[in-house]
């Protein structure tokens, strides 16, 4: 066994991916994460506080992970789920039915509650340990949008179900913006938006209307967020998280004592 | 007797108990903090919380409402601040002893060591993902994801709430006008996370728990967070049900339960009772200037006559810093303000403070 793990190691298809021998000298474990593009991530070296999970609590790492699994299990919905009102919910129910123990819609909507709950929890790590303080104050922040990425993410995925709980949740939640103020025909100020009487802002073209691509949660407004749940959005938060991680090390790591 | 605990459940969880409650328990676990971070407490809290749910498991209402799969994630989002909540009082109650004699902090002790990335910190991270994998795919395979009937816009859903992370917010309805409780205080939100950094001048807690160094910014985030975020959160998810009634953990979800609406605005209770007119202004400004004072007075006048004592306590009187005092306290004046609102609800049913229905401008 040994000779033959010394024979694959040697061979030139082995090498010409590895680039070091196994990591178990100070000079290989450099390697295996300098040479390696997915844990170039992480320095080579870490303080110890660092990796204990009673002063981490682990939960940006979970929330980057369920982040993954979002993205693979949502991947294979995509293969099942057309955006339309006609099929949206029966598509939802033919994966219920026809596909034998299928778990993907459970596994991307039981992490996606998940997902939220880490982001809160991680950012809630980061407050107690006082870790927005400098020279991290700007990473804070984008957090903080990250965090609401999240929260928009889950939001939008929760109508494409396209049943009564989805359209009324969103009913509910999308209600708010008819008040924002100036913008929202019911919200503050919109009816000083007029010229010879005539009110610029009304239920046909305020930022609820915007936002749903109608007067009420229909076709439009599954259209919509189905874009922005599956293209959109993601893609605004892999690029934030990218630099969300990459200001983690230049900040100094994970933060400790100074 | 088991009648009577769940009446005295049902009327404990009610909102204004509950919120009264929770703000003493906070401030009594921070300030008792050397009894409550023992690891007994944590330990004493999960056995006496789950045999009160064992123990309820078989009431009818109270299973109804916990086993919604959906419901699932909230019951690990409330053990999980729990833990979290005691890990952190219990390692800062540690540091704090440590720091008075004169020992370095848990994280100062560690933190000076490095380890190797590879295989130290590689396999935290493995074996973390394995056993939340493996927590997922079983959760998944016993719990199927809901689906109800298809959307349909002529039938609305009794209660119809926002996905279950915003119930905060939906709560926040209860006291406020979509404009304030929808839009502008979830931005402030936002504005106010961003602003915490540029805000907080203190230098000490950079990267260990502490509560000595720190006692205003922490308690500040355990009430904003721990009772304004998630304990409404859960209110909003077990405690709410139609029509947006309150209902206890045992109570049935009766559609017909519609406490009184009796609330009175402001202008009301100035121009009838204390004026004794019978008519109130007819113009709008005049009807609502006492409230339009009142609010004066506490968003603007009030951080001018603050501005002195609290410059010297919190930035060294420094001049310098007068703009981070003003975004703080503007900020802090609008968080204030909830439960300012909630309170006189709950005391003499306060419509509105300002109430300008005209112009959709009600505060």
């Amino acid at each position: 066994m040994g000779k033959l793990t010394d024979y694959v190691q040697n061979t030139q298809l082995w090498k010409s991916v590895f680039r070091h021998g196994y990591p178990d000298t100070p000079r290989n474990r450099t390697l295996a994460v300098l040479s390696n593009f997915f844990l170039h991530l992480h320095p080579v070296k870490v303080r110890r506080s660092g990796i204990q999970l009673s002063y981490t609590w682990c939960m940006g790492g979970l929330t980057f992970f369920l982040f993954l699994i979002e993205t693979i299990t949502g991947l294979l919905l995509m293969f099942y789920y057309r955006p339309t009102a006609d099929l949206a919910y029966q598509d939802i129910m033919a994966l219920r039915e026809h596909v034998p123990i299928g778990i993907m819609r459970e596994l991307h909507r039981w992490s996606a509650h998940m997902m939220v709950i880490t982001v809160w929890l991680h950012m809630y790590r980061v407050f107690l340990t006082g870790s927005y303080k400098p020279p991290r104050e700007f990473n804070w922040n984008v957090g903080v949008i990250l965090l609401v990425l999240t929260l928009l993410l889950s939001f939008t995925g929760y109508l494409l179900p396209w049943d009564q709980l989805a359209v009324w949740a969103i009913t509910v939640g999308t209600n708010m913006a008819r008040a924002t103020p100036f913008l929202g025909h019911e919200g503050p100020g919109a009816s000083l938006i007029s010229f010879g009487g005539l009110n610029f802002i009304h239920a046909g073209d305020d930022v609820r209307f915007g936002l749903l691509a109608g007067r009420f949660v229909g076709e439009g407004a599954l259209l919509r967020f189905y874009v922005l749940h599956c293209v959109g959005i993601p893609l605004a938060a892999a690029t934030l998280m990218a630099i969300h991680f990459w200001r983690v090390r230049k900040d100094g790591g994970i933060s400790g004592p100074l | 007797m088991g009648e009577q605990i769940k009446h005295f459940v049902d009327w404990l969880t009610q909102p204004t108990l509950y919120f009264s409650l929770s703000v003493l328990a906070i401030f009594a676990i921070l300030k008792f903090r050397a009894i409550f971070s023992k690891t007994s407490v944590i330990v004493a809290f999960f056995a006496i919380g789950t045999a009160f749910f064992v123990w309820a498991w078989d009431d009818p209402n109270f299973n109804r409402i916990i086993t919604k799969p959906d419901n699932v994630p909230i019951l690990i989002l409330l053990a999980s601040v729990v833990y979290f909540s005691w890990l952190s009082l219990h390692r800062a109650y540690i540091n704090d002893e440590r720091t008075k004699k004169g020992l370095p902090t848990l994280e100062g002790e560690t933190g000076k060591q490095k380890v190797f990335t590879w295989p130290d910190l590689v396999y935290v991270e493995l074996i973390c993902m394995v056993l939340f994998l493996a927590l997922l795919v079983v959760w998944s395979i016993k719990i199927g994801a809901p689906i109800e009937e298809p959307a349909a816009q002529a039938r609305t859903p009794n209660p119809s709430k926002a996905p279950w992370y915003f119930l905060g917010l939906q709560e926040l309805l209860v006291y406020f006008d979509p404009w304030l409780a929808g839009v502008l205080l979830p931005s402030f939100i936002i504005v106010g996370l961003c602003a915490i950094p540029y805000i907080d001048m203190n230098p000490k807690g950079n990267g260990y728990y502490t509560f000595e160094e720190r006692r205003f910014a922490v308690s500040f985030f355990w009430v904003g967070f721990l009772l304004f975020w998630v304990s409404f959160v859960i209110l909003g998810t077990f405690l709410r049900g139609p029509n947006w009634s309150f209902f206890g953990p045992f109570e049935y979800w009766d559609l017909h339960k519609l406490p009184p609406m009796v609330n009175v605005d402001l202008s009301t209770y100035f121009w009838f009772d204390l004026m004794g007119n019978s008519k109130a202004p007819a113009d709008p400004l005049v009807r609502e200037l006492p409230g339009i004072v009142l609010l004066l007075g506490y968003f603007a006048v009030l951080p001018v006559i603050l501005q002195k004592p609290l410059m010297a306590k919190l930035f060294d009187g420094e001049r310098r810093h007068l703009v981070r005092y003003h975004l703080m306290m503007h900020l802090l004046l609008w968080f204030g303000l909830i439960p300012i609102k909630m309170l006189l609800r709950w005391t003499i049913d306060l419509k509105y403070i300002v109430g300008i229905p005209e112009w959709f401008f009600n505060i």
